[in-house]
């Protein structure tokens, strides 16, 4: 068995300790909210955060998450009131949307790190998380919009 | 499909059979070819009976194919396109909701199950692509939401004793003065009338959510996780699988060892399948896991040795009968003694969908049948393909669309369907099926390759003369649809953008020849016209470079007879948005032009070449896609597609190599990123021309609009892509 913390609560579940996180999220824990893309670490839709940061939760084995406290898309807000998620509804960013859980958690995670990045700082940020519709233009603005929300920016 | 057919849909409604039925035996796409009733699972008549009908539910009243009202007075629309991020979720409620008089945010929306009224009238089959959602919706849903506001006018008169013109529609029943009746009171009454005739829709004047930048539906659930996709399906007891193909294109299993895989943790099932070797397991990795562990013997086929070199080849060499597609004047004769002529070849890779939601299926089965989740772009050859692995007739398939991960072409085809079905019916339990990326990659229907020839000569007035095209390259409908190309009929999926050529050349000729290549290719965003506006926007450069022209009067001079003034004026918005000739010292500009699925479109891409490392500086689109129902998406599909297109042009190839892709993740199959996007700058042209398709045609300028540019900046002319290929960096 194995224990992790999900969105504040703790789940035990019997899996291989060598199963990503991604999966056990998915399939045990019930919280389909976060995709899978590659499987390689290479497209962000997999994105939670560790302990605040984001992680690629396909390529991380889920024995080394145990003790650290996950957070998934669902967890965020209980309903859709983080800046961010306020922002990208705004914003009207996603498209097809099914890498925008991932989106979400990378820009989150840097509005927290960082309350009022440049657009240097969302390129580094969020250039690890792929859009095959292409709603970069969207997400850039949604970013800058959620500062503003949060009572930051110039 | 640059020419629509001219069926007349203003009366068409659900329940008039005699309607659908001409409409079934008569769709036309371009060129007059018919499509309908040539598809398996699409026309046929036990669906035909299955899918009419005044239906009632439980809790709810059918109005007509597309609109169920609740006895709470709830509104719920039958969403019979797949939303794949296009907007169909938002734009198709909204039509509906203009006429029937709700307000469109309080509309519940469910997908469509398979059905006669939901076939696509400009595609003769129940599918989204082509760009059609909206120009097929744009009378069929207004005049479905108008009839069934004057059935509730009607009924709710006869209850409120006056006349249904004195009524008006709110968002959950019907008010005369003071008193309301609820939809809940009426709605079987409203359902029992006659259909309503002479039915008027309102002027676009009258509009009130049409035009308007109304916020998507969809984007709640997608901001916190709980829209649901085809990968997120969980049914009760549901186990999951993992799928191993071969890695040889159109190999098949000649044997197999699975007593490893067997003895790993939380295995169910190993079976062999019409597409493989299928793992069943707990969970998906495990399934996965073990999925990776068999030992597959695949008999390759006849693809072993298929490459690179030996599609070319083919391309190049391919000597069957090329079928006339544009002919006028002596094509010949001009060509004999020109003042001056160019020749040009251009080549174009193959290219992957890469949805990012891998290819994927859930299915149970029920007491009454066969229940599919999927992402499907085709609900009625998903029913189909079902049913047949399933060996069950297709009214005993269930089909549930999902959200879609993408689409871009890749979920017209059914591929992923029917192993998960033989999986299911097996364990006797729901399964889930699901593609690694890998899986993904390097098994899609690819974008065609294709090699062009083309021609182009002066007189000696020192104009355009003459301009020949030989279009070379596999035609995806002659497996798609082989009907539609029988008798050595044109595939019209094959010659978009070259069909319309819309320059004024006194000598033209335009061919295609069929090549096929071994493999399956499939429709790919713009289909053809993002191979062919490559070669015709590319070349029309290059004789405008010849002419000492500049490239934007050039085409300018040579649009200034044509009869649809909205190709010039297109042309005139991007050049005027861009500031054409008034770059920035180091900046180079290259402009496109193109119609499409009734859009017109011109692009202007500013950059600057340094040590051949391009910077796009700047990306300007004129767009007339006649009337909109949402500007907003529009806006978006523009962008997006945009950047799908510079995926493709800069990166994009799948390489073959002994019938085996190469190339396998997002490592090696890039595509764009936030960081690499450069500010795109969309400009919405005001129209009351009827609506445009936008889902696609802005995916086409991108590469002759960039090559163009690039050539302006350095003198290289990119005569195929990807252009990082071609010795250049970003």
């Amino acid at each position: 068995m194995i224990t992790l913390t999900v969105n504040g609560q703790v789940h035990e579940v019997d899996v291989a300790p060598d199963t990503p996180l991604l999966w056990v999220l998915r399939d045990y824990v019930g919280l389909t909210g976060t995709k899978f893309g590659c499987g390689q670490a290479l497209c962000g839709a997999c994105t939670v955060h560790m302990d605040g940061q984001p992680i690629r939760a396909c390529s991380t084995p889920v024995s080394v998450v145990g003790g650290h406290k996950i957070m998934t898309i669902e967890g965020l807000s209980p309903d859709r009131s983080h800046p961010v998620q306020k922002a990208w509804m705004e914003i009207d960013v996603p498209q097809c949307g099914y890498c925008q859980s991932g989106q979400i958690m990378a820009a989150a995670a840097l509005l927290a790190k960082n309350p009022n990045p440049k657009d240097q700082d969302i390129d580094a940020a969020m250039a690890g998380n792929l859009c095959r519709c292409g709603t970069y233009p969207r997400i850039r603005k949604a970013i800058h919009h959620a500062v503003k929300l949060m009572g930051g920016g110039n | 499909m640059s020419q629509l057919p001219s069926i007349d849909i203003e009366n068409d409604v659900a329940h008039d059979a005699t309607r659908r039925s001409f409409l079934k035996n008569s769709l036309l796409l371009s060129g007059g070819l018919t499509i309908a009733l040539q598809l398996p699972g699409c026309s046929k008549p036990e669906q035909a009976a299955s899918g009419t009908g005044p239906r009632t539910g439980e809790n709810f009243v059918e109005i007509n194919a597309w609109l169920h009202i609740g006895y709470d007075s709830v509104v719920t629309f039958l969403c019979d396109r797949s939303e794949m991020g296009q907007g169909v979720y938002t734009a198709l409620p909204t039509l509906i909701a203009e006429e029937l008089g709700v307000e469109p945010s309080v509309i519940k929306i469910e997908f469509a199950p398979p059905g006669a009224p939901y076939v696509n009238s400009l595609l003769g089959v129940q599918a989204t692509g082509g760009s059609t959602s909206v120009r097929d919706a744009w009378q069929k849903l207004r005049m479905a939401g108008a009839e069934a506001r004057e059935r509730l006018l009607t009924a709710a008169a006869k209850t409120l004793n006056t006349k249904p013109g004195l009524c008006r529609v709110l968002n959950n029943g019907v008010a005369f003065g003071d008193k309301v009746v609820l939809f809940g009171q009426i709605v079987d009454a409203a359902a029992a009338l006659p259909k309503p005739v002479n039915v008027e829709l309102k002027p676009s004047r009258d509009f009130k959510y049409l035009g308007k930048e109304l916020q998507r539906f969809d984007t709640a659930a997608k901001v916190d996780g709980s829209a649901q996709f085809g990968i997120d399906v969980r049914l009760p007891g549901m186990l999951y699988a993992a799928l191993a193909q071969s890695p040889v294109l159109g190999g098949t299993v000649k044997s197999f060892q699975a007593d490893k895989a067997k003895a790993m943790p939380g295995v169910r099932e190993v079976l062999q399948t019409a597409s493989g070797v299928v793992v069943v397991a707990d969970g998906w990795w495990q399934a996965k896991q073990a999925r990776d562990a068999l030992v597959v013997q695949w008999d390759a086929g006849a693809n072993a040795k298929l490459s690179n070199a030996t599609i070319s080849a083919g391309l190049k060499f391919a000597a069957g009968t090329a079928i006339s597609v544009r002919r006028e004047g002596d094509i010949d004769a001009a060509l004999k003694a020109p003042k001056a002529r160019v020749d040009a070849i251009y080549e174009l890779p193959l290219l992957a969908h890469a949805t990012l939601e891998p290819q994927n299926c859930t299915v149970e089965f029920r007491a009454d049948g066969c229940h599919v989740y999927a992402p499907t772009q085709v609900q009625g050859l998903a029913q189909a393909a079902a049913a047949k692995a399933a060996g069950l007739p297709e009214a005993q398939v269930h089909v549930h669309t999902t959200f879609l991960g993408g689409g871009y072409g890749r979920r017209l085809e059914t591929d992923f369907i029917g192993a998960a079905v033989e999986a299911a019916k097996v364990v006797k339990k729901p399964v889930k099926l699901l593609w690694t990326r890998e899986d993904d990659m390097t098994h899609d229907y690819y974008r065609p390759p294709a090699r062009d020839t083309v021609t182009g000569a002066f007189g000696n007035d020192d104009r355009l003369n003459a301009f020949k095209l030989t279009l070379v390259g596999p035609s995806i409908t002659s497996r798609w649809a082989p009907a539609v190309v029988a008798n050595g009929a044109l595939d019209p999926f094959a010659v978009e953008a070259a069909q319309n050529f819309p320059y004024n050349v006194p000598n033209l000729q335009i061919d295609y020849l069929q090549q096929e290549i071994g493999i399956n290719v499939g429709y790919w965003r713009s289909v053809s016209h993002a191979l062919n506006c490559f070669v015709v926007e590319g070349f029309i450069d290059e004789l405008a470079v010849d002419a000492r022209e500049d490239p934007y009067k050039f085409r300018r001079n040579l649009l200034w007879k044509h009869k649809e003034p909205r190709w010039q004026n297109a042309l005139d918005f991007a050049a005027r948005k861009a500031g054409w000739g008034e770059a920035p010292k180091g900046h180079f500009q290259g402009i496109a032009l193109m119609s499409g699925y009734d859009t017109y479109m011109a692009q202007v891409f500013e950059i600057s070449v340094v040590s051949n490392k391009i910077k796009i500086h700047r990306i300007v689109c004129a767009v007339d896609c006649g009337q909109m129902v949402n500007p907003s998406i529009v806006t978006a599909q523009a962008e997006g597609s945009i950047i799908f297109g510079l995926s493709a042009a800069l990166f994009g190839e799948i390489n073959i190599e002994g019938g085996q892709v190469k190339e396998r993740n997002f490592d090696s199959y890039r595509s764009l990123r936030i960081n690499e996007t450069p500010p795109i700058e969309v400009h919405l042209m005001s129209s009351d021309d009827k609506p445009g398709g936008m889902g696609e045609p802005a995916v086409a300028l991108v590469a002759p609009a960039l090559c163009n540019a690039i050539h302006a900046a350095t003198g290289r002319r990119l005569r195929s892509l990807p252009i990082l290929k071609q010795g250049f960096t970003i």
